[in-house]
């Protein structure tokens, strides 16, 4: 019988001190490619008023360049359960982040990325990319149409699967707000032996986690998940008080 | 929302080229205009190994000094290139103008950057400075944040013939000063 994984150890006092603003350790041993890329040397903090330098906004983009629907990419209509991906986009203090990018990416239904480094032995599906990216609205919301992803296996650790995630990036108002994160489903066993998910402490864990909304289900189509993203911070400075030389 | 908490981040993971592809979005400016220079480097590991899954974000004022304002811009300030199988990177873009920091300190030209890939569970911020703005350098208050002068040095581009290059190293001897943020 194959062991099944330990369960990874839990990020250290560091770590955890504020559940508010929860972050993961740059070097977390049980998730094996941090123990090369993690800085070694403590991080230098820099004066308070030298942090906000505004950040980059994105309303150029033409809608040919978005695509907020995953189903809807090719000929055909992809294998999987078809599911509708929504939520809104804040900052720390509550404000709605307005007309920013969001993009995402995901394997298929099967666990397999349309990626070429992808060797997991499940099929492809040629009616499915798994990219996807839009603007949030004048409310910050923002809504995919997309199918659930599978599980996966990986090389970590023995017998070791990702939990079905989707991956997230957001910009927030200003650069500094930048975030990458996964979206994972509600009761998915797997998160308690996955150490990418358990580098964060355990009360934060579930703002990972989205929430089976019925609200937002198409009756007789699809089902509908919510996804909240909240970015550290709120944007303190315009642009108009970045000063210039 | 608010006291809600933050969306954790994870790490983009072995296949961040497929959500990060923008083809173009490595170059902030033609390379035929004024001042256009060649921004490139490698992204190390802690064994000296090139790493290919990661993508290098800059977000930097024009050469006169100016971010982008509302509206459209012609400036874009942002520009974004994953790394290839080398862990190279390439941008096209110029030396930004010196910035005032709230105070009246002058920042040295600088360029904001930020790290993603596999293997890590969040994003590195550092800032690529110019070695061959010794007097602005000189002044800048977030270089003199760092406490070791050496490792000073790990944050400056160094001019090629067709612009600067900036080495990434996330780990050892070489390793490059990262900031908290
Ligand atoms: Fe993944």
């Amino acid at each position: 019988m194959i062991p099944g994984p330990k369960r990874p150890e839990a990020p250290t006092e560091e770590a955890v001190q504020d559940p508010s603003v929860a972050r993961p350790p740059y070097l977390y041993p049980d998730y094996r490619a941090t123990r090369l890329r993690a800085p070694r040397r403590p991080l230098v903090v820099l004066p308070e008023r030298l942090l906000d330098p505004g950040g980059p906004v994105f309303g150029e983009l033409t809608p040919h360049q978005l695509e907020a629907d995953l189903t809807r990419q090719h000929k055909g209509e992809p294998l999987g359960q078809r599911i509708i991906v929504a939520g809104t986009l804040r900052d720390g203090s509550g404000r709605p982040i307005r007309g920013q990018l969001i993009e995402i990416w995901q394997a298929n239904a099967a666990g397999r990325y349309a990626h070429q480094g992808d060797q997991h032995p499940a099929p492809l599906d040629p009616n499915f990319t798994g990219t996807g990216r839009l603007l949030t609205d004048s409310e910050g919301r923002y809504r995919f149409v997309t199918i659930r992803p599978g599980a996966y296996p990986w090389q970590n650790n023995p017998n070791a699967w990702r939990p079905a995630h989707i991956h997230f990036s957001v910009f927030g108002t200003a650069f500094d707000q930048r975030l990458v994160t996964q979206m994972y489903f509600p009761g998915d066993p797997l998160m308690a032996t996955d150490p990418i998910s358990s580098a964060i402490e355990p009360r934060a864990r579930r703002r990972m986690v989205s929430d089976l909304d019925l609200g937002l289900t198409v009756e007789q189509w699809a089902l509908g998940y919510r996804f909240d993203i909240v970015v550290e911070g709120s944007a303190a400075t315009p642009f108009e008080e970045v000063g210039r030389a | 929302m608010s006291g809600a908490g933050n969306t954790p981040s994870q790490t983009a993971g072995p296949y961040i080229a497929m959500g990060f592809s923008w083809p173009g979005r490595e170059r902030l400016l033609d390379p035929g205009e004024p001042g256009a220079l060649e921004l490139e480097g490698q992204v190390l590991d802690g064994a000296g190994q090139p790493v290919p899954d990661a993508a290098v974000e800059i977000w930097q004022a024009d050469a006169g000094g100016a971010f982008p304002g509302p509206g459209p811009a012609r400036w874009p300030g942002f520009g974004r290139c994953l790394t290839d199988e080398e862990g190279h990177f390439r941008f096209t873009t110029v030396k930004p103008g010196r910035l005032a920091a709230p105070g009246g300190v002058l920042q040295a030209p600088h360029i904001e950057v930020q790290v993603f890939g596999r293997g890590l569970l969040r994003q590195l911020f550092t800032r690529i400075y110019f070695a061959d703005e010794e007097e602005a350098n000189a002044q800048d208050p977030a270089l003199a944040a760092i406490p070791d002068r050496d490792a000073r040095a790990t944050l400056l581009a160094q001019p090629t013939a067709t612009g600067y290059h900036f080495d990434i190293v996330l780990q050892g001897e070489r390793e490059t000063v990262f900031f908290a943020r």
